[in-house]
């Protein structure tokens, strides 16, 4: 058994022997016991290995106790419910649960990625950025790949998650993360203190490491002391309890979101229809952190290896699981604690000693040790681990604080070691939202210092390591919570029990146990295991110029991903002290950044998927398209019907007949979603002049005009044609995209600029159903539908308006033109929209009606030259651009973006202006987007002069036509010029007019 | 994620739920003189802000409760807001007293003109 962690033949608190499970590894079957996590069962099976690092891909093993933990991630889980990068020990284990390891290939024990290793010397610090450079052409096929295969970590599922997440809001008077002994007493000083209090602990059971923890409360250990108070706190009533729950970020406003994992440790939950993830969603109004605090590990030489534990990992895994990480153990530490693991490795039957940093340590649990016969050797650092895979022996140094280099060195046979370089308080929670924080030097680390929201640390968080300053600190911290959220506290207060600790000696800060040989002499000193960063990746940073330590970070990803500094911080910070020879206050640190651990995408999302993503609007006549057979496009969140091909047809032969019909016969196109605003009030009409470039006071009651907005920085942002209904009473249409924008910036104006005006503005968009039938025959279907009414010119002419009724239904009639033929748009109110629909069309098919789509509708605008906004804008196109220079008002003192407009850079030469496009070759349709050139070159880069922004194979001329936006357009009237696209190909084009059909207009009055 | 109070409706919630409008109390010279504006009043208009380190003032709109815009006051460095006022409203005395810079001189400008 020599050389393997095993489960001891007694122990373990959490676990229970009489009920195996059986789950499986990179497809191996193991046995495990109830109770353990991934990690523990794994190695209780004899396997120290678990996956391979990022760059060099050395074999690593678990080092940590839970979220802190770098080496061991693992994917969990089969399939579609597959997740990779979990960390091994944070994984319950249940019975079947799939796992694999990641980053190897092709497998764990044999990785050809290991071959990295040998050429470590070329992947220094910022490889990245001094390797792959050039030539430019290898980085498609060459590094990329490369780097893609390499630096692999897990894969996501590529099928549809199967499973359920929800999101959750509350609010809570005093929110508590961490549940050891430091958030189980400030919960319960809050709680009674009257406040409602919300307390998340991200482990499957409450007390923290109470249970690893020396000392005695009262009569009790520390780890009965968490019991009782997690039983007690368990049956007030104003305190909710979220266990196996991360707060993953602190946010502006006492804001937080915390992670729960409902049913990954059970699938028997996940059947019964459980979310598998809920994301909580959390306002404060005080938060305690009682997050406690990360065992840091030592920089040694092959400090990697697995069976190099954290000493506190190594203790709860015997503790907790009846795990030992071997048969022979060296405990290598700066401070007190670690002699703790010493004493339960002992008293499992594992053989143990002690290397400890300091000269003379003086504490009590030194003492103990030595009384009890545990060898240790003071003064002394382990200098280099032997083994490949493993551990199989050490070299012990004799050492001196700052001593740079080994003197004399001993080998000792080992198969594991257990570190411990001093506790970091865990102060992302702290950070996330602007704390500040300062450094301690006994600690040897940062600590909370001061804070802009209602937020307070306590315990280990707060670099307090003693367990009675703990519990006074907490219990107030609790009660302070309480009294700043509720204003004033319940006489009752909890009672704190009397603490027998041993008395601790003192740190000695150790950034970095010297090797034997030159320095870094094929030695590696892991600071930042996860991210393969070495000491002397730092140190080599520093000395090429990374002062910062925020570009020391990013040049050698130390302290990154998902690791996020929680192990190697402090201890990268010591390094780059010692090289630097500056305190490590002036070093700084680099910025936490949320979340602490990742959470799902699942999570996020929570239920809005599928049909809950996105609303989708649809229109009254939405089903009958769809019996039609209709394709659809998104335009917003409505679908609008694009073409309605005939059985046979493809999508371009049923465009090109419905423009026909509109152009031959007549059509009906269902404009519902077009943007419709009443704007009503005795200032209406010089409301509008306002907002509109053109004049709408003028306009009678039942006429119609066409009107175009800008924004203040005289650029278009809509367009519409507008209706008179009374003197006081006004129709808005907007572009589809633009109907809920516009009426807020209606609304915007009158109710911070022209506060004095009496209108209201009213979208009603959806209240209408909306019809544009357009056609030379147009008339006839509408006298055919109601024979009364009079349709002809002289009573009804172009853009005026009429209401009545049409085959019965209400409606109103707009005589306006999107198409250049004669055409009528006809509204009803929504629910009698298909009603209205079905007639005309009944009433249509004499006539040869047909409906035409999105796309027919946008050829035919574009052949008789009509703009669309956002098509032929851009966001810095002016009336003028477009050639509507006429739609500009030449006598209104003010408009919105007047003033802009007349600013010379609007007026001057050069502009792109718009004009029409015929190509060479008639059948070349030019690609949306193209861009004009000023002269032709083999290779980019070409001086661009301008891009086509509307470009179609036009059925009614028999050849394609384009719109652009080209550089002094107007005056190149008959100019060829040229567009390069790719693959070499240069399409040739004629500038004209943007109106392509019936130039003089004649149709629309037909 | 800040918590935002609607003076007009009352209605109090998270950020996502009001709509954040730039800076407040800018003038737009051409509501009130739209002949005379040199082309530097107007570059100041479109484009120069206050962006103070403390007390800021600035617009929202309560997008999903009374869909009314107002006024807040707000520390830009602890993100508290000091107060909630009307959109033709000027901002508390006390607060005019304690702004800065140029918000400082914005405000004696108004007392001045008013007087």
């Amino acid at each position: 058994m020599s050389g393997k962690p095993y489960r001891l033949s007694k122990g373990g608190s959490r676990i229970d022997r009489s009920q195996p499970i059986s789950f499986s590894f990179d497809g191996k079957t193991l046995s495990g016991l109830a109770g353990d996590t991934l990690a523990t069962a794994v190695m209780a099976s004899g396997q120290k290995l678990f996956g391979r690092s990022f760059k060099y891909h050395r074999p690593r093993g678990v080092v940590g106790l839970g979220a802190e933990e770098m080496n061991a991630l693992v994917g969990v889980g089969a399939g579609a419910r597959h997740e990779p990068n979990l960390r091994a020990t944070q994984v319950e284990l249940y019975s079947g649960l799939t796992s694999i390891s990641q980053n190897r290939w092709p497998s764990l024990s044999f990785d050809v990625g290991a071959f990295n290793s040998l050429f470590s010397r070329f992947f220094p610090g910022g490889f990245y950025y001094k390797t792959f450079m050039w030539p430019q052409a290898f980085w498609k096929h060459v590094y990329e790949p490369f780097i893609r295969r390499a630096a692999g970590l897990g894969k996501a599922a590529d099928e549809r998650d199967p499973d359920a997440y929800e999101h959750m809001h509350i609010h809570a008077d005093v929110v508590v993360v961490g549940g050891g002994i430091a958030g189980l007493t400030a919960t319960e000083a809050a709680a009674v203190s009257g406040a409602r209090v919300l307390l998340i602990d991200e482990n499957p059971v409450l007390g923290g490491i109470a249970d690893i923890t020396a000392g005695k409360a009262g009569d009790s250990s520390v780890a009965d002391l968490a019991k009782e108070i997690a039983a007690r706190v368990a049956k007030l009533p104003n305190v909710h309890v979220l266990t196996r729950t991360t707060a993953a970020g602190h946010y502006h406003h006492n804001y937080m979101l915390a992670f729960e994992r409902v049913a990954d440790h059970d699938p028997a939950l996940l059947a019964a229809g459980a979310p598998r993830h809920r994301l909580w969603r959390i306002r404060a109004g005080h938060v305690i952190l009682a997050t406690g605090a990360l065992e840091r590990p030592i920089a040694f030489a092959n400090n990697d290896r697995p069976g190099i534990m954290l000493a506190a990992a190594a203790r709860a895994m015997v503790e907790r699981y009846g795990v030992a990480p071997g048969t022979s153990g060296v405990v290598f530490t700066n401070n007190d604690d670690a002699y703790l693991t010493a004493f339960v490795l002992k008293k499992a039957g594992v053989a143990v000693r002690v290397v400890d940093s300091r000269a003379r340590p003086e504490g009590d649990l030194p003492k103990l040790a030595m009384a009890d016969r545990i060898e240790v050797d003071a003064g002394s650092v382990i200098s280099v681990v032997e083994g490949s895979s493993g551990v199989t022996a050490v070299k012990i140094a004799a050492y001196r604080r700052g001593q740079g280099r080994v003197i004399t060195e001993k080998k000792v046979a080992c198969d594991f070691v257990a570190m411990s370089g001093g506790f970091n308080p865990v102060l992302h929670l702290w950070c996330h939202n602007g704390g500040k924080i300062r450094f301690d030097d006994a600690l040897a680390s940062f600590r909370p210092h001061t804070h802009g929201d209602a937020i307070t640390a306590a315990g280990g968080a707060n670099g307090t390591m003693s367990v009675a300053e703990t519990l006074t600190e907490a219990a107030a911290a609790g009660e302070a919570a309480a009294k700043s959220v509720n204003g004033k506290v319940k006489a009752s207060k909890i009672k704190l029990p009397k603490v027998e600790e041993p008395k601790r000696g003192a740190l000695e800060t150790l950034w970095f146990a010297p090797a034997t040989g030159k320095y870094n002499q094929g030695n590696k000193h892991f600071i930042d295991f996860q991210n393969d960063v070495t000491a002397a990746d730092l140190e080599l940073a520093q000395r090429e110029g990374y002062e910062s330590v925020e570009h020391t970070k990013r040049y050698t990803t130390f302290g990154m991903a998902t690791d996020q500094g929680k192990t190697s911080n402090i201890n990268g910070l010591g390094v780059l002290s010692e090289a630097t020879g500056k305190p490590i206050p002036e070093i700084g640190i680099t910025t936490f950044r949320p979340p602490y651990t990742p959470y799902s995408f699942g999570s996020i999302a929570g239920a809005l998927t599928k049909d809950l993503f996105l609303p989708v609007r649809r229109t009254p006549i939405f089903q009958w398209h769809v019996d039609r057979g209709a394709v659809f496009e998104p335009v917003g969140q409505w679908r609008r019907a694009y073409t309605y091909p005939e059985p046979g047809e493809d999508k371009h032969r049923s465009i090109n007949r419905e423009i026909l019909c509109v152009r031959n016969k007549v059509g009906l196109l269902d404009a519902s979603t077009l943007g419709k605003i009443e704007i009503k009030g005795p200032d209406a009409a010089e409301f509008l002049d306002r907002m509109y470039t053109n004049t709408f006071s003028t306009l009678k009651v039942g006429k119609c005009r066409y009107g175009l907005m800008m924004n203040e920085l005289g650029f278009l942002t809509d367009d519409g044609v507008t209706v008179r209904l009374d003197e006081d009473h006004f129709l808005m249409h907007t572009t589809s995209g633009g109907a809920d924008r516009i009426a807020a910036w209606l609304e915007e104006w009158l109710q911070t600029e022209w506060t004095q005006y009496k209108v209201f503005v009213t979208p009603v968009t959806e209240q209408w159903a909306q019809f544009a039938i357009a056609g030379p025959r147009a008339r006839e279907v509408l006298a055919k539908l109601e024979p009364d009414f009079h349709f002809s010119n002289e009573a009804f002419p172009h853009m005026s308006f009429k209401t009545g009724k049409l085959g019965g239904y209400p409606v109103r009639i707009f005589r306006i033109s999107f198409s250049g033929e004669q055409s009528y748009e006809v509204a009803t109110p929504a629910n009698l929209g298909r009603g209205l629909w079905d007639a005309i069309m009944e009433a249509g098919k004499e006539f040869g009606i047909a409906p035409y789509g999105t796309e027919a509708l946008h050829v035919l605008r574009a052949e008789k030259g009509y703009i669309v906004i956002g098509d032929e804008t851009d966001g810095t196109t002016t009336p003028y651009d477009v050639g509507l220079d006429g739609l500009v008002s030449k006598k209104k003192a003010d408009f919105i973006g007047k003033r802009s407009l007349e600013q010379a850079y609007l007026k001057g030469p050069n502009r792109k202006q718009l004009v029409g496009l015929l190509t060479e070759d008639p059948n070349e349709v030019l690609p949306d987007g193209a861009y004009a050139v000023r002269t032709v070159k083999d290779k980019p880069p070409m001086e661009m002069i301008g891009q086509v922004t509307s470009t179609y194979m036009s059925p009614t001329l028999n050849r394609s036509i384009a719109m652009a936006l080209i550089e002094n357009g107007r005056a190149r009237m008959g100019e060829v010029i040229s567009f390069p696209l790719e693959g070499g190909k240069v399409v040739k084009a004629k500038i004209t007019g943007a109106v392509f059909y019936d130039k003089d207009g004649g149709r629309i009055h037909a | 994620m800040l918590v935002v109070t609607c003076p007009v409706c009352g209605a109090k919630g998270d950020e996502t739920d009001f709509h954040y409008g730039g800076q407040a109390h800018i003038r737009r010279p051409a509501t009130h003189d739209p002949v005379n504006i040199s082309d530097e009043e107007q570059r100041d208009y479109l484009f120069i802000r206050n962006n103070p380190k403390g007390l800021h003032f600035e617009r929202w709109r309560c997008d999903r409760g009374c869909g009314k815009w107002f006024h807040a006051a707000r520390d830009t460095q602890s993100l508290e807001f000091k107060a909630f006022y009307g959109i033709i409203e000027l901002p508390p005395e006390e607060l005019q007293k304690e702004a800065k810079g140029p918000w400082a001189d914005y405000f004696k400008k108004r007392a001045k003109a008013k007087a």
